[in-house]
């Protein structure tokens, strides 16, 4: 963007020049430049492995920078430390978030920052006070007191933004916030950070949802293999120019359901008939045929992942009944379910998806190791080969397959774990929100790879919240509701998305 | 995510069944437990007697002592394996330096090799990020090789009076001073825990060291303080051996690091880090004191009571795995 006359912009809250980011050999960040104002939501956009939260984590601390200059209020400002970022008034909302699950909400708030009483010993009624005075100031109603460990998602966050209010932060960054909220936490969240912004509070905020990004951002920058590629104000740019300036060129296939001509009458592969489980389920009634995407639609809480769960063999159902091809089965452990032809993509990759501390190929390999055997022991030779094969297949940014997979930017360990998934070839295929933190790119190809799984012949259960990409992939989609089956319709009579929302809230029939 | 409130089909004992920390309480549970049975069929060989039962203090002084700074170590979690050996060899080097330079040079000899000890495992698990589990098992040799090494396996006789009556073999006034210096451990323990910000960064650190890292904490320098506490502990514990039997010897201490860590897994801290429970500690330590007494008063030899603490250890660890 060229400067205009100087005399009229203010200065930006956050002004980062020609940062540049190796690690080892690999230059993640290439020359990057990006001004955050005060008042304005700034998305940051760009493909899987673009270094967005590189970036993001340089200027709060986490990684020194290689070289290039950080100004904050105008001020060059040396971040070297997580206390560096907090006293210049940078606070983070981590992607993967970062409170102490033993400790309650006030004592992550005043975490290291703790009021003393005169005796120097911690006074937790101020820090309960504060949090207290943060979360009214919020509008929002959280019990101070009530430990983190048993919180979720929504409210994890909550705490993260009060934690970082609570230091003066002026900047927040918010690494994909939403994606791991339901819809309603997610309009809390959009109306927190209007409240946020209205204080003068600016905000970065990471997400590869382009519905978001148009709703709430100010401004855009998007950044492709560590360089920016585009930087504007919102208002000017069309949605395709932003796709186009993420994945670099025009979208091959656009989020729209396309009739794979499946056979409408093929044969029940999986039949579930008034499916209950301890907790959330109550009955459950869903039918998956060969060659079918059925979508698994419901609010928060409406037990589709507790479904997915008993599926694939993790929960027990106390009633009812699972048929495959017609035959009554249980499965009293995943292992089970995995004889019987069931595979699940988990939901939290990080904590059931993937061993965080293995190895790229480790992780792609572990679900076919037996397959790689030469004898009694695993062919390095053939590990490698599919390593590489499903690398590219998949498209998985990774510049070292022997690197720990922790070290892979999340879009691309999601990769990493339908590939695995797919790779095993299960007849009935359970994915739980199987592009949570994908990129707009890669996220058609998944579908791509869905669809082209249940055409030849497989079963495909997709759950998700993102109904867009639910209505391109599902021939059928069943409701859940406060743990039972509320509804099924058929792809062809859904109208429109906003039909399929009410449905789901239960508004309309 | 919505915290599903009790169904109301559920009646209250369910619920408060459900609610009670199971993992947090059940030492208390046990302790009163073992203590009514002890009671009962050890009664008559006189289990119940004021002596006795100060004597169960007295003897699991040392234990408690350690115990408090485990619980730190462990709530970090990390883990010390060196603490026993520590104890001898601080007992030794305590007992010669005060029979050759005094009591005060003695006292400060004594801590002073705890404090080495403990800056070099804080050291190598703090900064070259070795496992504290592989650096406290070497140097649960190398002290205790040490200690039997210079003094060549003798004991070491303590004969200053002054020594033994603050250390362990004194009373304050009716109280045994090893109840005071267990009051003054667990005491000090609870208040750094729960009340101080050092004791927020410890569990802070143990709890999920990469937030933590993210908050500003500067987790490396937890994890040393907490290991090179536990070693100036465990050598005040070899101190109190000394005091207690006049005299150092390199086998006191042998073996109580296991004793030491059941006695705070027990306690209800957690084994992944993250919680420390100080008076759970306390009653851990009481706990196993209370079973080692009975063991014997019940007659049995030293290989049973061996089995059986062996037992309760394993059950202490089965208990740690449900957070
Ligand atoms: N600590 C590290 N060591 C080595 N490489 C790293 C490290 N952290 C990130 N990378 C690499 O840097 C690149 C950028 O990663 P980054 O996490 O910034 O991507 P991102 O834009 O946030 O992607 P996503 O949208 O998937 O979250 C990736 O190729 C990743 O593998
Ligand atoms: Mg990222």
């Amino acid at each position: 963007m060229t400067q205009h006359a100087a005399t009229s912009q203010p200065v930006p809250t956050v002004r980062m020049r020609n940062v540049v980011k190796s690690f080892g050999p690999v230059q993640v960040l290439k020359s990057v430049d990006l001004d955050i104002y005060a008042g304005e939501v700034h998305a940051l956009a760009g493909e899987n492995g673009a270094g967005k939260s590189t970036l993001m984590k340089i200027l709060q601390g986490v990684y020194p920078i290689t070289s290039g200059s950080i100004e904050v209020d105008g001020h060059e400002t040396i971040i070297r430390s997580a206390n560096d970022a907090e006293d210049a008034g940078i606070g983070m909302v981590f992607q993967e978030f970062s409170l102490i699950p033993s400790m309650t909400v006030a004592q992550n708030i005043s975490l290291n920052r703790e009021r003393r009483s005169r005796l120097g010993l911690i006074d937790d009624r101020a820090a309960i006070l504060e949090a207290t005075r943060i979360f009214d100031d919020l509008g929002v109603s959280l019990d101070p007191k009530s430990n983190v460990g048993g919180l979720g998602t929504a409210y994890w966050q909550l705490v993260e933004i009060a934690k970082a209010l609570s230091r003066n932060a002026k900047v927040l960054v918010m690494d994909e916030p939403t994606a791991s909220l339901a819809r309603h936490e997610v309009e809390n969240l959009f109306s927190l950070i209007e409240r946020l912004k209205a204080r003068g509070i600016a905000i970065v905020y990471i997400s590869h949802r382009m519905d978001e990004i148009r709703r709430i951002a100010d401004r855009i920058t998007v950044l492709r293999d560590g360089r920016v590629v585009l930087s504007d104000v919102l208002g000017d740019l069309t949605p395709p120019q932003i796709i186009e300036a993420i994945i670099g060129r025009r979208l091959a296939s656009d989020l729209v359901y396309r009739d794979r001509g499946h056979d409408a009458d093929a044969p029940i592969v999986l039949s579930a008939t008034g499916i209950a489980s301890e907790h959330v389920l109550e009955s459950v009634d869903m039918t998956v045929r060969a060659g079918e995407i059925v979508g698994l639609a419901g609010l928060m809480g409406s037990g589709r992942t507790e479904f997915a769960r008993v599926l694939y063999g993790m929960d027990k159902a106390t009633r009812g009944e699972l048929r495959i091809d017609g035959e009554v089965v249980t499965f009293s452990n995943p292992r089970a379910a995995q004889r019987a032809g069931m595979a699940l993509i988990p939901e939290d990759r990080r904590e059931q998806g993937l061993v965080l501390d293995h190895s790229v190929s480790d992780n792609l390999v572990l679900p076919v190791i037996d397959t790689l055997r030469v004898g009694p022991l695993v062919s390095p030779k053939k590990a490698r080969g599919l390593t590489q094969q499903l690398i590219r297949e998949y498209s998985v940014k990774a510049d070292d397959p022997n690197a720990p997979i922790r070290l892979l930017s999340g879009g691309n360990q999601q990769k990493v774990v339908v590939a695995k998934w797919i790779n095993r070839a299960p007849r009935v295929l359970v994915m739980d929100e199987p592009t949570a933190g994908v990129d707009i790119g890669t996220k058609t190809e998944i579908l791509e790879l869905v669809r082209e799984y249940a055409t030849a012949g497989n079963s495909v259960v997709f759950i998700s919240s993102e109904l867009p990409e639910l209505l391109a992939v599902s021939d059928r989609i069943v409701i859940l509701r406060a743990g039972r089956t509320y509804r099924e319709i058929k792809r062809a009579e859904v109208e429109s998305e906003e039909q399929l929302q009410l449905i789901i809230q239960g508004v309309a029939a | 995510m919505s915290i599903s409130a009790p169904k109301s089909g559920e009646s209250s004992v369910t619920r408060f069944l459900a609610r009670m920390d199971w993992r947090s309480n059940v030492i208390y549970v046990a302790f009163i437990l073992v203590f009514i049975l002890f009671a009962i069929t050890l009664g008559d060989s006189g289990f119940l007697s004021t002596n006795n039962l100060l004597n169960i203090v007295r003897q699991t002084a040392t234990i408690s002592v350690m115990a408090v700074a485990m619980t730190f170590v462990i709530a970090n979690a990390e883990i010390d394996l060196s603490v026993g050996s520590v104890a001898g060899l601080a007992s030794v080097i305590t007992a010669i330096t005060v029979t050759n330079f005094g009591l005060i040079p003695g006292v400060l000899a004594g801590l002073a090799s705890g404090a080495a000890i403990g800056a070099v495992n804080g050291a190598l698990v703090a900064w070259l990020r070795v496992p504290s589990f592989l650096v406290t098992l070497g140097m649960l040799g190398l002290a205790a090789g040490l200690a039997q090494w210079i003094t060549g396996s003798a004991p070491q006789p303590i004969t200053d009076s002054t020594y033994v009556q603050i250390f362990g073999g004194g009373n304050l006034g009716p109280i045994p001073g090893l109840l005071v210096w267990t009051a003054l451990a667990v005491a000090t323990g609870w208040v750094v825990m729960n009340r101080t910000s050092y004791g927020r960064r410890v569990l802070a650190t143990g709890g999920n060291p990469t937030a933590a890292a993210y908050t500003g904490i500067r987790t490396a320098r937890i994890k040393f303080s907490v290991l090179l506490t536990s070693g100036i502990v465990a050598a005040l514990a070899g101190m109190l051996y000394a005091g207690r039997l006049e005299s150092g010897r390199f086998q006191w201490g042998q073996g109580d690091e296991l004793t030491v860590i059941a006695a705070v897994i027990l306690g209800g801290t957690s084994l992944f880090g993250g919680r420390g429970a100080i008076i759970g500690t306390l009653f851990g330590s009481l706990f196993m004191g209370l079973v080692n007494n009975g063991l014997i008063l019940a007659g049995l030899d030293v290989a049973q009571q061996q089995v059986i603490r062996g037992a309760i250890i394993i059950a202490a660890v089965a208990l740690s795995r449900k957070k």
